[in-house]
């Protein structure tokens, strides 16, 4: 990537600091090209071609597709079953739900605090907590999704022995409140990226600023409200962006609850997953995915034009 | 010092490759069978047997057995993926009602067409009766070879009938007395007394053990006589409420057992632990599940443990206006047909179907096998049950969306005995479902 600058003397040469020729550097170029293109802009297209048949994994409709043109987006937009469990309009919201619930205020608002009071606390604690908060976001899904699973378990579950041991009933979480139970997974699984985000945030806010406050008498929460918030407000928004992004496409719910029992965890990915791998529908599968890239798209316009607007400053 | 590194790596490249023996070809068998878990007589027999004598038949050919220990919707996923992109075992256990819907889809070619001579001219069809050959077959073509076929039938916990005060020979002859006799067990403080599959995650075992076994007897079955499916019935809606009293009004089954990822082993449990004392399952429940030696083995399992026909709603108002029923299915093996040695792979499957090695698996589990030169083993229950319950027998449609469609019956059920759908509601959406699967027209409503 060769930046121009910007008061350049209209003499001088434009390539300036190229090491290679234009025919040398689109050889090197030439590969990754070319692996891009097979392994992402080929499947795009074909995704998005396949969601216009009726194709399906296996039975009649596997070896003979037919075009079925919008059919397969008209059936998942079908107003009279589009709210039904187990039905696109349905873990469209559930999604939504999720998002809210667990990104935009758990992990968000428990990064935010965490953030906020490992500034103030002695160094080893802060980084005791920042080891075991970024533990739960480097582990592996699987390895986190079975230890949460074996955790909530009824029979035979570390929480439920917990609870059994100070008299209190056992629950079963992952039947009765599964919505919940991924709710608090995520948020914990998650925080971390928020927390780091805002730290170095805070870190960023000259030291002066809260000496000022502390001589003025100002109370931690007014430090918090008048200070620390309103100079990291970018930082803000570009979390809030990266975390729906995240947690709208995550799949890890799965491990804990197969989308169920019921349709009641079933977000959209694991909907997608269904869809196309359980119930061997490819077609119907792939105009679900074109819809999630669609949304996906939207959020990464949103992040991108914020990024382009906070640059030129 | 190049042309010498050059030299030296064509050396080694030619003296590994020479290190190989010029014919020898890799066998790989799936099945879900795992040593000391789920089916163990099957890996055991292959393992053991099978494999060794194939091998020192065969000294140019290896033979590695895979053992999937997951559930069998998970195997089927993996097959269907595995088959359709030339990838996967060269043999593997396969479920005979997959056999439509794989072959129509490309997934899985006749035996005919991948292996020619050697397969039409198999002693082992002298020996095969045509209803087991079409167990594996769709369309005239046959797809695989079959172990055997089943029936299914309540298994019954003597121990804890006497204990309620019900006879040991008990046998009813209505779904009320099947619920009566829960509801005493109840009272008597069996914890769960009645198993009906349902629920997603038993899959076919939902449909076939639960849901059939319940709608056969209202005179009913998944498709009319036409092969239309029947998306709206009175017997539909009789078969939702009677899962509606057990698990949700009566509490008089394990509920959470159908909601569970692993369900259908707690419920094997329950049985195994005295909370469960009647369960509806195929006499694989017999042969293999609770055999000396198997995880859920009941103990003194011949005094405690017998079994009853699953009677109609009513007597006389089953299908074919009997009093009783039963369902078939079979299992056995296919070969993927994108296998690159498609006739040593039918060599090892010819192999292991024959009379000489099915002999040998009765030492590992004594069952009635598809050939007919295999001797029936001295087994009563085996005896008895297949005399009592083949004539009753039916079986499910040979049709590439059954597979479809019973995945839609087992949503149906999981939304009734969870509670959150009425039984009322849960037909509505599996028509809907249905329609969307195989069109209206192929579709009917007896309402």
């Amino acid at each position: 990537m060769t930046t121009e600058p910007l008061a350049t003397p209209p003499k001088r040469k434009t390539r300036n600091f190229a090491l290679l020729s234009n025919r040398a550097g689109a050889a090197f170029m030439l590969p990754a090209g070319l692996l891009v293109s097979v392994f992402v802009i080929v499947p795009f297209f074909w995704v998005i071609f396949v969601s216009f048949t009726n194709r399906t994994l296996i039975g009649a409709t596997a070896l003979n597709p037919q075009f079925v043109g919008l059919g397969n987006y008209l059936a998942l937009f079908d107003p009279a079953t589009f709210f039904q469990r187990g039905q696109f309009g349905f873990s469209l919201i559930l999604t939504t739900q999720f998002v809210l619930a667990s990104a935009l205020l758990g992990q968000a608002l428990l990064g935010l605090l965490l953030a906020w009071l490992i500034q103030t606390v002695p160094p080893w604690i802060k980084r005791i907590t920042e080891t075991f908060v970024i533990a739960a976001w480097i582990l592996p899904e699987v390895v986190i999704g079975f230890a949460w699973f074996a955790f909530l378990d009824y029979d035979n579950g570390t929480f439920n022995m917990l609870l059994e041991s100070l008299g209190l009933p056992p629950g079963d979480f992952l039947l009765q409140q599964p919505f919940w139970v991924i709710v608090v997974f995520n948020t914990w699984r998650g925080a971390a990226f928020s927390m780091m985000l805002f730290n170095s945030a805070f870190s960023s806010i000259p030291p002066s600023y809260f000496q000022a406050a502390d001589v003025a008498g100002a109370s931690s929460w007014q430090k918090f409200r008048d200070i620390g918030l309103p100079l990291i407000r970018g930082h803000i928004v570009t979390d809030l962006i990266l975390i729906t992004m995240w947690t709208f496409n995550t799949f890890t719910p799965f491990l804990l609850t197969n989308g169920g029992p019921s349709y009641r965890t079933e977000l959209v990915s694991i909907y997608n997953y269904r869809v196309a791998f359980q119930d061997f529908q490819f077609g119907k599968g792939a105009a679900v995915g074109v819809i999630m890239m669609l949304i996906n798209l939207a959020f990464a316009l949103i992040y991108l034009s914020l990024g382009r607007k906070r640059a030129p400053k | 010092m190049m042309n010498r590194m050059r030299a030296l790596a064509l050396g080694l490249l030619g003296a590994t490759s020479m290190a190989v023996p010029a014919f020898a070809v890799d066998l790989d068998i799936t099945c879900r069978c795992v040593i000391g878990g789920v089916n163990s007589a099957t890996a055991q027999w292959l393992e053991e047997k099978v494999i060794p004598a194939f091998e020192a038949a065969n000294p140019d050919i290896n033979v590695t057995l895979n053992q999937f220990g997951g559930e069998d919707a998970q195997l089927t996923q993996q097959l269907a993926l595995d088959f359709s992109t030339g990838a996967g075992p060269d043999i593997s256990a396969f479920d005979g009602f997959l056999i439509p819907a794989f072959a129509a889809g490309g997934q899985l070619k006749s035996l005919d067409e991948l292996i020619g001579d050697d397969y039409a001219n198999w002693e082992g069809w002298n020996h095969i009766s045509d209803g087991i050959r079409s167990i594996m077959s769709y369309d005239g073509q046959t797809y695989g070879i079959g172990l055997g076929t089943d029936v299914r039938m309540i298994f019954v916990r003597k121990d804890l009938m006497e204990k309620a005060g019900l006879p040991a020979d008990w046998q009813p002859t209505s779904w009320a007395d099947v619920l009566d006799a829960a509801r005493k067990l109840k009272e008597a403080g069996v914890e769960a007394p009645l198993q009906l599959n349902a629920g997603v995650a038993m899959g076919e075992a939902t449909t076939m053990q639960g849901y059939w076994m319940a709608l056969l007897g209202t005179g009913e079955g998944v498709t009319d006589e036409n092969g239309k499916f029947i998306v709206e019935s009175q017997g539909i809606l009789d078969v939702l409420n009677l899962y509606k009293t057990v698990y949700v009004d009566e509490g008089l089954g394990d509920q959470r057992a159908q909601l569970l990822a692993d369900g259908r082993n707690r419920s094997f449990a329950n049985f195994r632990d005295g909370k469960t004392a009647l369960l509806v399952e195929g006499d694989w429940f017999y042969r293999s599940v609770t055999a000396p030696g198997a995880e859920f083995e009941v103990a003194d399992r011949d005094n405690v443990m017998s079994w009853a026909k699953m009677p109609a709603q009513e007597p006389g108002a089953a299908i074919r206006g009997q009093d009783f029923v039963s369902i078939s299915g079979g299992t056995g093996f296919v070969i993927n047909p994108n296998t690159d040695t498609p006739q040593e792979a039918w060599k090892l499957l010819s192999f292991m179907m024959s009379q000489e090695q099915m002999t040998a698996f009765q030492e590992y589990q004594p069952g009635i096998r598809s050939r007919s030169d295999v001797a029936i083993p001295n087994s009563p229950f085996l005896t008895e049950t297949s005399q009592t319950l083949l004539p009753l027998t039916t079986a499910r449609p040979n049709d590439p969306n059954y597979n479809a469609v019973s995945q839609e019956i087992q949503r149906m059920t999981e939304a009734v005995v969870s509670g959150e759908l009425s039984p009322e509601d849960a037909m509505a959406q599996y028509k809907a479902a249905v329609i969307g699967i195989v069109g209206e027209e192929n579709t009917v409503s007896l309402l």
